[in-house]
């Protein structure tokens, strides 16, 4: 069984599974709860100026009849004193030694009460500081929140007074909404930070009620944008992660990561951390399931490190990163084709219809070998989709539209051409990537044919 | 009897497991539309409290080794009670789903998790250190496999004596293998063997070992030996050739599917098979007579259907394989012409009078309603013989041919436990209670050996094991 013990910036936990700062970590009966589940660590709802909460807090977007797809929260940070907070989380820290407790921040923009709250959470015993750059809404319209993580300036400055003040590490989480997550993070890195963590929530409105039409989730008949967060942002999170990774100014100094972002299972952990990160933030789907889940979720990750070899999760920290690039420097000359196996092949012709109509016509469909218009067809049998091979661009569509496991697979042939990039072709024939003539003449030359 | 008609690939179909396993992504679908109840009623509903929406998940995301070791940890039989359990009885009859009518098929997903680990044998448990003590366990079948393989997990070493040629009790020989392929019973057997248990087979206790050799020589005993064979009807003509009893016809059936198909071609079967008997054994004996070429299968019982110990499902399956089934009808005698060989069957027509010392209302002959039916082969399936002389040997109380124990399972005698059928004087013989009751002598046994009981992963204290039941943790996969 692999070691899962994390080590991030010195704050270590037993695994890497962390409960995100949101409603499952708003108490000290909740934290010990999910340390007697097994977590790894806790990073308590965030504490800070006094609040308001309303109802109704969450939307949910479902799909397919899956619920909870994602969520909408329009919901503030911890609504409970300050007070009785600091006073749960020393004694959450008292009874788990082992764990990672981490208080999540957001005061006003002023250096004295970043001072104050530091110095409150230090006194607490808690392993470091996560500050809240993020939340989308409530807060940041008082110019605390993602006011803050989307501004470099005020994300460094205030960072920077955070860092000055602590002795415990000090964890940046990042909002992902902004153009390029990059500035604000190199702003933290600037500032001192100890570590990074990504992404909060992203600003949505999760629907519309169509006989109401009132807006979800709905406040007394009104609506705003909420923080959108659960599996459907996944994608999203792992890409603003390999930016961050894969950023030259990063690896210069790089910081550990903590995840999160849609994290509902293991596998999802896995490719968190194959991207860079350390260890693994989880809300949504504790919000869904419960406490419970961390089993699956370690026992999940071990059996797959168990699998390749690793005997240590931080083995396959960022394993994946060298495998960021960017669309100059991708091989033109890499060639795969569709191939469908007729044995497996169950003839619902979606791969037919996503081919013709959603991509570039190299699906025909056949009966007996022949090639048939299924607008004219009568003939009554089934009919047979066919890839011609030589029209086949290799977009890949059509196996990810077949409800058959293995029964389209993309695989690789030979090149054509000679292998050249993007940026080799700006380089060495810049006329070509400006001048459709140009273009056209290179194909030829090369014998690069699209139909 | 009749020249069979039936070509090996007729047979080979007949004599497959009736449902196909999953696809991955059939699986993948089934896993994922289980609600991941919290608390969930499957789980309570499985007399070894399989930790089934874990399991699911675990199916759902992937990670079919966990998905076995959830399903293995509660049950080291799962193997095989993922195929035979009356699910619809047990957790899918539970399942919340089934209040819109399509619960989840939790039976056929065990499968497809313990096939995965059967295949790859990938190592579930770890080998726990030798605790220096030793038990004799008399029987392997389930009761007494999942016994051996609890006490390995707390590093006691059992050796298990089995009468027949061949380990598993049941499951090796009498569960269709339309239910359960011989092979899977024996990779369940090898299962257990690996996690350090020693079976010796073809040694009949109180024949080739005395109870005394095994009280004195081992720390303790597990009487795990099941029923006896199936009792005579006690009706003129029962001698005649073509009169057997259902569990050698099962068991030879459950041989030829281990040793090659056209081995069923051996099996004698008549064209017009009468079974007695209306239990599972006799849908068993009935199902099988058909597939092998049966003309015409008809299965008798005494009393109504009310009174039928087979399952709704059972019944059913069995109807549908085109089986009569003629209730309120009793033999009285089996006919046979000059040669000795079987030619059919009095019966008398029955019906139900006051309740008897079961609680069921007593069968009684309807005067002058006699009828002969014809037959070639008639099947005798009316229960099975209790071991009341074993239990003799062994010195040890029984009460109404059953061991008598307590709810530890300790019998009389201070050295000996009893689990399984044996002891199930009340309630449905099923491969998973004798199951259960094997982690339960196991863990009593350990007990009065002074073995420490199993510990649980250090980081988790709380989580999958609320419901009291008597599972043991040490796994290596979680």
């Amino acid at each position: 069984m692999a070691d899962l013990t994390t080590n991030f910036a010195g704050v270590r936990s037993p695994n890497p599974f962390w409960l995100a700062s949101a409603p499952p970590t708003n108490s000290a009966y909740q934290i010990n709860k999910a340390f007697e589940y097994g977590w790894g660590g806790a990073v308590w709802k965030t504490i800070g100026d006094p609040v308001l909460n309303v109802c109704n807090r969450y939307g949910a977007f479902e799909y397919g009849g899956k619920r909870l797809v994602a969520i909408n929260n329009v919901e503030l940070i911890s609504d409970r004193p300050i007070e009785v907070n600091l006073k749960e989380i020393r004694e959450v820290k008292r009874l788990w030694p082992d764990r990672a407790v981490i208080v999540s921040a957001m005061v006003s923009s002023n250096e004295q009460a970043w001072k104050t709250v530091v110095q409150q959470i230090e006194d607490t015993g808690a392993d470091a500081i996560e500050l809240n750059y993020g939340c989308p809404h409530g807060m940041s319209e008082r110019g605390m929140g993602a006011a803050v993580g989307q501004v470099p300036e005020y994300c460094e400055m205030i960072t920077g007074w955070v860092t000055s003040a602590a002795s415990i590490p000090v964890i940046v989480k990042l909002t992902p909404n902004v153009t390029n997550i990059i500035p604000p993070a190199h702003a933290a890195l600037n500032a001192g930070a100890d570590g990074i963590s990504l992404i909060n929530t992203i600003n949505s409105i999760a629907g519309v009620d169509l006989d109401s039409f009132e807006i979800r989730p709905n406040v007394g008949g009104k609506g705003s944008h909420g923080g959108y967060a659960g599996p459907a942002v996944r994608p999203i999170a792992l890409h603003l992660l390999s930016q961050i990774t894969s950023d030259p100014t990063y690896q210069a100094r790089p910081v550990p990561i903590s995840g999160m972002g849609g994290v509902e299972t293991w596998r999802d952990a896995a490719e968190f951390m194959l991207l860079g990160a350390t260890s693994i933030q989880v809300c949504t789907a504790v919000m869904h399931y419960g406490f419970r889940i961390v089993h699956e979720l370690t026992t999940g990750l071990s059996n797959w490190l168990d699998e390749k070899g690793a005997r240590q999760a931080e083995e396959v920290v960022g394993a994946s990163v060298e495998r960021i690039s960017v669309f100059g420097d991708f091989d033109l000359s890499f060639r795969t084709v569709a191939t469908i196996d007729e044995s497996k092949c169950i003839q619902c012709n979606l791969c037919y219809v996503a081919c013709d109509e959603g991509a570039h016509q190299c699906i025909d469909l056949t009966a007996d070998g022949l090639r048939i218009d299924p607008d004219t067809y009568e003939g009554g049998t089934t009919l047979q989709p066919v890839v011609r091979e030589d029209d086949c661009v290799g977009c890949d569509l059509c196996s990810l539209v077949c409800p058959v496991d293995g029964c389209i697979t993309m695989v690789e042939r030979p090149p054509k051409i000679p292998p050249v990039t993007w940026n080799e072709l700006v380089r060495t024939r810049p006329e070509v990537t400006t001048d459709w003539d140009a273009m056209v003449a290179y194909r030829e030359e090369v014998g690069i044919e699209i139909h | 009897m009749r020249e069979h008609e039936l070509t090996l690939a007729q047979l080979q179909d007949s004599f497959t497991e009736t449902y196909p396993r999953y696809t991955p992504n059939e699986a993948t679908v089934e896993a994922n539309r289980c609600l991941y109840c919290f608390d969930a009623p499957c789980i309570q509903a499985c007399p070894t409290g399989i930790d089934v929406p874990t399991f699911i998940r675990q199916i759902a995301n992937g990670n079919l080794l966990g998905a076995a070791t959830t399903i293995l940890e509660s049950n080291l039989i799962g193997h095989s009670c993922g195929r035979v359990c009356p699910v619809d009885e047990l957790c899918v009859g539970a399942c919340v789903l089934g209040a819109e009518h399509r619960p989840i098929a939790i039976g056929r997903l065990q499968r497809y998790a313990t096939d995965h680990v059967f295949e790859t044998g990938a190592r579930v448990f770890e080998p726990a250190p030798d605790s220096g003590k030793r038990v004799a366990i008399v029987g392997a079948g389930p009761a007494g496999l999942s016994a051996a393989g609890e006490l390995a997990k707390r590093g006691v070493r059992a050796t298990v004596f089995e009468r027949q040629e061949l380990p598993g009790g049941l499951s090796t020989y009498g569960i269709v293998v339309m239910r359960e392929p011989t092979r899977v019973a024996l990779e369940e057997v090898e299962f257990i063997q690996s996690l350090g248990v020693e079976v010796v087979t073809g040694v009949e206790v109180g024949v080739d070992v005395s109870p005394q050799e095994l009280i004195e020589g081992y720390d303790a005993v597990l009487l795990a030996a099941g029923t006896g064979p199936v009792p005579r009807l006690n009706v003129p003509g029962e001698e005649l050739e073509g009169v057997i009893d259902a569990l050698p016809f099962i068991a030879a059936t459950k041989l030829a599917d281990k040793d090659g198909v056209e081995r069923l071609r051996e099996i004698p079967v008549g064209d017009e098979v009468i079974v007695v008997g209306a239990g599972n054994t006799a849908v068993d004996a009935a199902t099988v007579a058909k597939r092998l070429g049966a003309e015409r299968v008809t299965m008798l019982y005494r009393r109504s259907r009310a009174e039928m110990t087979a399952y709704d499902f059972e019944v059913a399956f069995v109807r549908n394989e085109g089986v009569d089934i003629r209730l309120l009808t009793q033999p009285v005698e089996i006919l046979g012409d000059e040669h000795g060989r079987v030619t059919g069957v009095r019966c008398v027509r029955m019906r139900l009078g006051e309740p008897d010392a079961s609680g069921r209302r007593r069968p009684e002959p309807v005067p002058g309603s006699e009828l002969v039916l014809p037959a070639d082969q008639v099947i005798k399936a009316i229960g099975q013989e209790k071991l009341t002389a074993l239990f003799a040997a062994f010195g040890i109380e029984s009460i109404g041919g059953y061991v008598k124990v307590d709810e530890e399972l300790r019998t009389s005698h201070p050295k000996v436990f009893a689990a399984g059928d044996c002891v199930r004087l009340t309630g449905h013989a099923l491969t998973v209670t004798a199951a259960e009751d094997g982690k339960i002598a196991a863990r009593a046994i350990a007990r009065q050996l002074g073995v420490e009981e199993l510990r649980r992963d250090p980081s988790a204290t709380r989580g999958r094991y609320m419901h009291g039941t008597t599972n043991d943790f040490r796994s290596v996969h979680g």
